[in-house]
């Protein structure tokens, strides 16, 4: 599983990526965690907002923090 | 149907009551709200001249009491009106607004995407995909730049506050006045034909490969959103907003009455383009510089280079340039300043010609 966090490196990208680490820790998930801050990157996922959360190259949030069950729940 | 979700007559499905609990918990928290609000003037009368023992009318004790009074007033105005907004916001998204404004004609279009401005969500670090994914589906380059001028300078925080803390008629003024250089400024930006000055990897961004992204949203949801705008943005700006009152209380007690009127007073030709290149390099948020604002007008400053100087600092900050600078070359950023500071001069002056004392 590929799970990629966008974001130019303010705040709320920083706590995103935290936050989707810690989830993917808790649930033992096999999962690699790539932050993207590169705006041409970004640019190419679509997404009008971040930061945003893409896991195997689906978008499933933008524009805010996601909290860790909603993460929890893309990784099952 | 399992019976749980349908409910009965005496209890209806959990999905039906929450709307009603909701309502009569922000009812029940907005008198509490109420009932502190409207002490705050005496509390803080109390705490500055009798409990700290300040004379009345002195220079410190006018500062103080300004701080005391201001600080709480406007957190408490900021957290009844982010959450608020917040649960509009949560009807509009940058998508939503993005299908809205693809393929609307000029000006009708600038006139939208200004007023979209104001209740889509957006932050200064969201410029850059923002641009690009509108500019992709078909949005007019002016259009956007109505959207881009338009969301944070007339944002909820600045009318909030304003009207919190100068009235209704200025609030109305600064958000009629902010939507149309919002418009204008898109407009005449559009007209220029500038797309050629847009970086040209933004045109190899694939659009086809954009994702359709929706989201359902039920009222708890909503209002959990409210809920983090509110932890979100108090918590980004509450430092803005006590150095502004700290400023503003310091203008409030030590800046002689009147003094303000040579400065920024209408009679001085040359105080709003000199507030309006002021406010350039300065970067606050509405939350910051209204305090200011406050203070200022009290002190004699004219409205519309107050307002020239507050749209300035808003709509016009350097960070955002050079966020900007990545997708735009520096041609139309010049081109967006100058446009953008042209409408915030005819702001200032007209306001200083129209309103009279």
């Amino acid at each position: 599983m590929e799970i990629k966090v966008l974001g130019p490196g303010c705040k709320r990208c920083k706590k995103t990526e935290k936050v989707v680490r810690e989830a993917v820790a808790e649930a033992g998930a096999d999962a690699k965690v790539d932050k993207i801050t590169d705006m041409m990157e970004i640019a190419k996922y679509g997404v009008l907002g971040t930061p945003a959360v893409i896991v195997d190259a689906e978008v499933k949030s933008v524009g805010k923090i996601p909290n860790k069950e909603e993460i929890k729940s893309w990784l099952a | 149907m399992g019976k749980e979700s349908q409910g009965n007559y005496f209890f209806p499905a959990k999905a039906n009551l929450m709307p009603y609990l909701y309502l009569s918990i922000g009812l029940v928290g907005f008198y509490l709200w109420w009932l502190v609000y409207v002490r705050l003037s005496s509390v803080s009368s109390w705490l500055t001249y009798t409990l700290l023992g300040m004379e009345r009318s002195s220079h410190l004790g006018e500062s103080v009491w300004f701080f005391l009074y201001d600080s709480p007033k406007v957190m408490m105005l900021l957290l009844l009106v982010v959450f608020g907004v917040g649960i509009i916001r949560s009807f509009f998204t940058p998508e939503k607004t993005r299908a809205i404004l693809s393929g609307k004609g000029e000006f009708f279009g600038n006139i939208l995407a200004a007023l979209l401005g104001v209740v889509t969500p957006f932050c200064s670090c969201s410029a850059v995909p923002l641009f690009i994914g509108f500019v992709a589906a078909g949005v007019p380059l002016g259009v956007t730049f109505s959207f881009l001028i338009a969301a944070p300078m007339v944002n909820e925080i600045a009318l909030g506050l304003l009207y919190g803390l100068l009235g209704w008629k200025i609030a109305a003024l600064y958000m009629g006045t902010g939507l149309s250089v919002a418009v204008i400024a898109g407009w005449v930006i559009g007209k220029l034909h500038m797309e050629k000055h847009i970086e040209e990897w933004v045109s190899d961004v694939n659009a086809s490969e954009n994702f359709e992204y929706e989201e359902r949203l039920t009222i708890h949801d909503r209002v959990v959103y409210g809920w983090d705008a509110v932890k979100e943005i108090i918590g980004r700006v509450w430092v803005y907003v006590i150095i502004g009152i700290a400023v503003g209380a310091a203008i409030h007690g030590f800046v002689p009455e009147e003094f303000m009127a040579s400065v920024m007073g209408r009679d001085a030709w040359w105080s709003v383009p000199l507030a309006t290149s002021l406010g350039i390099p300065m970067y606050s948020n509405a939350a910051g510089i209204i305090p200011v604002v406050e203070a200022l007008l009290g002190k004699g400053a004219a409205l519309g280079t107050v307002l020239a100087f507050m749209m300035s600092v808003i709509a016009l900050s350097l960070p955002e340039m050079v966020i900007l600078r990545k997708v735009l070359k520096p041609r139309l950023i010049g081109v967006f300043i100058g446009v953008v500071g042209c409408g915030i001069l005819m702001v200032g002056y007209l306001f200083n010609i129209v309103i009279q004392g």
